[in-house]
């Protein structure tokens, strides 16, 4: 097979797995063409590794012979592909109107101080990545987040504080 | 034709633009961004924003993309209203709201797109005062700068370099505030057209590196209308000097030439002018001791030179003039061709094929309407690269066509490509390797030269009975290919058939004028394209100076016979043109060679005189490209020390300017009586002025010697061109035929174009496009006849053919610094399945029977079996003594600095 010539860049692919290639390859059933499936592809990478390293994005550029800069493009584009390691949980905090309208800015300092880190970074025990987002479509019960995959509602500072507790625990899910 | 309306004046209008393009033919200013006269609307920037009226009762009108809205009838529109100015204003405030303001130490500042806009736009004040967005820039390979916090996002970087040049390594990233344009990762920029973002780039994000290292501003450099030399496409370019050296090369438009782009080799190949290996005296050789020459001695020398029956041998690369005064001064009869003996048998052909009425040879914009192309064993991306580019627009005819049944106007860029999606109109590349237009092509056929002729063949019998067919054994594979491609041929407007000298065999330029001729005989069509390359500058203009006959071959076999005491060899290193041990043969029995050249070579080694030579940018000169058309290249600046140009040396003590000489070749030359039509006509010039070559704001004249001397030394007098030495005179305004450098009125950077433009994209006002030397005869040849079988491959061993690279296999380019960083070593491309059986790993050092030279083992996976692709680096290898076949042996020798790590090409191994 040939590849999309990389020239200079001395990151090597890493090997896909099998799970991550089986996904693959149902969604190229999916699309007409390749290019499609380069987000897919990023979102199934994701999933099984946490995040979309270089030796990743080179795997599935390599996988769809889709050259690696478009790609690239395609992976920073989307906020929720992360490109740098992230934290056993992901917090998505938001910051959008309804949540700011029932005081998320408050909140906002409190957990920060609690994860002693700012939006955008990860704690050093490296339970939490910490991210704003505008709007997770949960408005009548503001201020929301979502860890992992789970959505808190009504959210106050001493709620805040049991979450981050319980998630620290392994008993996040709710 | 439609009318409409701009701020209350009327104007004739080609309904089939956009209103932004439109204004801009008529000379009108109106600011833009991401629109490109040659990649279409997008409508990102909104910086265009006019109003529009919807009749002449509507006093409120309504906002919209000049660059979005067609000119069609009755279109009423202002650009002067004040809602529309305010906008402009707002839109190019927000653009520039992280822009450094770094233009002191900006590249682009002083011809920046950005700058002319801003002050067009009235945005004069900042009233952002918080922190701005900054960005990592990359290392991009030795053309290209990159400093991204210039950016404005307008997007046509990428546009450019992916949609237009098909570029895969430079995208944009992120988003909003923060969208970055680059590569994945720090690396060189693949393509052969990055050069080009230098200008597309309407800011200082990607700006030229080596122009950045010796930076003069553009209103300090001294400029001329010039062609590049770097191959036989001959585009425009604007070389620009200082300080006596020559600082960078920036497009030259020409409507049917190169338009708005050149490729990197021309860009960024003109380097060897200021090199330290430059001959700067005249000089006699004796006993191994050079001593100058001076003036009264040259001119005995000259006479003993021209008698006696000395043969003289031209070049590809010297001018017309030149060549022509070494014909004069040895006589016709002993004028001998300066290319290797295939080569002008294959140019002999090519001149033949141009004057017979049935062909055409297209000019690279008319390559860009072909819409079913077949490439013949042409390896053109690295060749005349110029028209690789052009071919990547020809593919698009299909999207504009289907775009046209839709009736999405040609200008709708995005909506034209999202329509097409990844159709296109064929393109078939034959070649011997995989080539780097494999990714736009319908089929590539990668196969030994027989087998690519015989599917020629096969073609042009495929599509008429009369042409003779190709051995069936070697297309038997390929029958259902050679079906579909006549069936595109036949099915297409303006079919288009591409050959040349590169590889080295007649018979495939033989077979792609036979495809042409039966397309010709079935298509119904007057003329059909056949577009057939040769490999240097003034390859034509040497061929049709040259008697058939006169072959180097023949005058070396003379040389060497003893029968001749004198040669004098013009702008050539003969040991790129002959087997070596021939050369030295032929040199050794000499008594006298005398070369003139313009750095060192073998050749000159061998010499007993040696003149120095002038370079492009320092003479006057007329080369013929590869359709046969001339074009004049003016001077740029002083010579290098006491070098001359070649035909002024030849000429001796006589007087002679260089329109005279221009004249004389017009005159005298055989074929050559439109030559003069190149040269300007004083009519054309005010009072006599002449055209100042240094903009009205060069600066610094009085201080430029002040460390030598502190009088204002006198400017030096250009006695014989148009132009002068200084900023007195008449610039071109509107003039655009001996334009120093593109500038207007509000416009500094080259899109000032479009004010010299008949309209946009159109032919130049009074501009030059070159002059067409090649008559038509009145009848077309016949079908040629396939030749005999090729090459008896013996066991184990591995047809050669020759592989070219756009860096390195021209010899004057290959003398650039910038270049240099980008070349290989010698390589052979090897099919992993041949390299298995050899035992030869990728990048092991390999020894070729009978090559003294060892080169790098390459593992294309594309390649053949039984072909071995050999690229001979500069010089390196000489191609001429190259056995037909080789075997592989292994060598001790270590790999080389350069190794084939910088190497692009499409099929290296997976795992390498």
């Amino acid at each position: 097979m040939s590849k999309q010539i990389i020239a200079s860049s001395n990151q090597r692919a890493r090997q896909l797995t099998a799970a991550e290639i089986a996904e693959i390859d149902h969604e190229l059933g999916l699309y007409p063409d390749k290019q499609a499936v380069g987000l897919e592809a990023l979102k199934i990478v994701q999933k099984h590794q946490g995040w979309v390293s270089d030796e990743s994005l080179l795997a599935i550029a390599g996988y769809l012979d889709l050259p690696v800069a478009g790609l690239e493009g395609v992976a920073t584009f989307f906020n929720l592909i992360y490109r740098r390691p992230v934290g056993r949980n992901v917090m998505l905090f938001c910051d959008s109107v309804s949540c700011w309208i029932m005081g998320c800015e408050g909140l906002k300092a409190h957990i920060k101080q609690a994860l002693d880190i700012d939006f955008g970074e990860t704690s050093k025990d490296g339970d939490f990545t910490l991210i704003p987002v505008p709007c997770l479509g949960d408005c009548d019960r503001a201020p929301v987040m979502m860890v992992g995959e789970d959505l808190h509602r009504n959210l106050t500072a001493e709620k805040i504080d049991k979450i981050i507790l319980d998630y620290r625990k392994g008993e996040g899910s709710e | 034709m439609a009318k409409i309306v701009i701020d209350g004046v009327s104007y004739e209008v080609d309904p089939a633009n956009n209103l932004l393009q439109e204004c801009l033919s008529q000379g009108l200013d109106l600011p833009y961004f991401c629109w490109h006269p040659c990649m279409g609307s997008v409508g990102a920037c909104r910086q265009c924003a006019v109003k529009q009226y919807r009749d002449a009762d509507d006093k409120d009108g309504i906002l919209v993309m000049a660059c979005m809205t067609p000119a069609s009838d009755g279109t009423i529109i202002s650009i002067e209203d004040t809602q529309a100015k305010s906008f402009r204003a707002d839109v190019i405030e927000s653009l520039m709201i992280s822009h450094p303001h770094d233009c002191p130490v900006c590249e682009e500042g002083g011809e920046c797109h950005l700058q002319d806009m801003t002050q067009m736009s009235g945005h004069n004040y900042r009233r952002y005062d918080k922190k701005k967005v900054t960005h990592r820039n990359q290392y991009l390979g030795p053309f290209i700068n990159h400093e991204m916090n210039r950016c404005i996002a307008c997007y046509r970087c990428v546009r450019y370099y992916n949609d237009y040049a098909g570029g895969t390594d430079l995208s944009a990233q992120a988003s909003h505030h923060h969208v970055y344009f680059g590569r994945q990762a720090d690396g060189v920029l693949e393509s052969e057209f990055s050069g080009n973002l230098v200008e597309v780039c309407p800011t200082g994000v990607f700006t030229d590196k080596g122009f950045s290292e010796n930076y003069t501003r553009k209103w300090d450099l001294q400029s001329a209308p010039s062609v590049c030399v770097g191959c036989a496409v001959g585009c425009n370019t604007t070389p620009g000097e200082r300080y006596g050296s020559l600082r960078r090369l920036v497009n030259r438009y020409n409507s049917e030439i190169n338009g708005y782009f050149l490729c990197d080799r021309g860009r960024f190949g003109f380097d060897f002018v200021n090199s330290e290996q430059r001959l700067t005296e005249p000089v006699r050789i004796v006993n191994g001791e050079s001593q100058t020459l001076a003036a009264a001695e040259l001119s005995q020398t000259l006479t003993e030179f021209s008698s006696g029956g000395a043969i003289g041998i031209g070049s590809p690369r010297a001018s017309n003039e030149s060549n022509f005064m070494l014909r004069c001064l040895v006589g016709e009869k002993n004028f001998y061709a300066g290319c290797a003996d295939t080569e002008h048998e294959a140019l002999q052909t090519i001149i033949e094929f141009a004057a017979d009425p049935s062909f055409h040879c297209p000019s690279i914009s008319e390559i860009e309407q072909a819409d079913a192309v077949v490439i013949l064993g042409e390896d053109v991306t690295n060749t005349a690269p110029r028209l690789a580019l052009a071919l990547r627009q020809s593919v698009r005819n299909k999207a504009l066509s289907l775009a046209e049944d839709s009736h999405i106007a040609s200008w709708q860029d995005a909506a034209v490509r999202e329509l097409a999606q990844q159709q296109r109109s064929p393109l078939c590349v034959l070649s011997s390797y995989a080539t780097r237009l494999d990714d736009v092509a319908s089929d590539t056929i990668i196969e030994a030269p027989g087998v690519l002729t015989a599917i020629g063949f096969g073609i042009a019998n495929k599509l008429s009975d009369k042409a003779p067919a190709a051995d069936a054994r070697s297309v038997g594979a390929y029958a259902e290919v050679i079906e579909a491609v006549a069936e595109q041929l036949m099915a297409a407007k303006r079919p288009l058939i591409i050959a040349g000298t590169s590889a080295g065999k007649t018979d495939l330029i033989h077979a792609a004028a036979n495809i042409a001729r039966a397309l010709k005989e079935k298509h119904g069509s007057e003329k059909v394209d056949l577009c057939l390359l040769v490999p240097e500058v003034n390859s034509m203009g040497l061929t049709m100076m040259v008697n058939k006959e006169n072959t180097l071959g023949r005058a070396l076999k003379k040389l060497s016979s003893g029968a001749v005491s004198h040669a004098v060899v013009l702008e050539n290193d003969l040991y790129r043109r002959a087997d070596s041990g021939v050369v030295d043969a032929a040199l050794e029995r000499l008594e006298n060679l005398m070369v003139l050249d313009l750095l060192e070579t073998a050749t000159t080694a061998k010499a007993s005189v040696v003149l120095p030579t002038t370079a492009f940018s320092e003479h006057e000169a007329t080369y013929v490209n590869y359709e046969g058309r001339a074009q004049l290249s003016f001077q740029v600046h002083m010579n290098h020390g006491a070098a001359k140009p070649a035909w002024r040396w030849l000429n001796g003590e006589q007087e002679c300017d260089v329109e005279t000489m221009v004249n004389r070749c017009s005159s005298e030359a055989r074929g050559f009586d439109k030559l003069g039509q190149l040269l300007p006509d004083p009519a054309q010039f005010v009072a006599g002025m002449k055209i100042p070559r240094q903009s009205q704001r060069y600066s610094g004249r009085t201080a430029i010697k002040a460390n030598l001397d502190v009088h204002e030394p006198k400017q030096p007098v250009d006695s014989e061109s148009v132009m002068a030495f200084s900023m007195e005179g008449i610039p071109a305004q509107k003039d655009a035929a001996f334009m120093a450098s593109a500038w207007a009125p509000r416009w500094n950077s080259n899109q000032s174009i479009s004010k010299f433009q008949e309209e946009v994209n159109g032919k130049l006002k009074q501009g030059h496009i070159g002059t067409q030397l090649i008559e038509k005869l009145a009848n077309g040849g016949a079908y040629l006849p396939p030749a005999s079988p090729s090459t008896e491959v013996v066991d184990g061993s591995l047809e050669v053919v020759l592989a070219h690279q756009i860096f390195g296999s021209d010899e004057l380019s290959a003398r650039s610094d910038s270049i240099q960083q980008r070349m290989t070593d010698p390589y052979i491309g090897i099919s992993p399945t041949d390299a298995q059986a050899q035992g030869v790993q990728h990048g092991d050092m390999v020894s070729l029977d009978g090559i003294e030279v060892p080169v790098v083992a390459c593992i294309r996976s594309k390649m053949p079996e039984g072909v071995v692709a050999i690229y001979c680096g500069d010089g390196d290898i000489n191609p001429h003594s190259l056995p037909a076949t080789v075997s592989i042996g292994s060598s001790e020798s270590p790999v080389g600095e350069r190794g084939i790590r910088g190497l692009i090409v499409s099929d290296l191994l997976e795992d390498y």
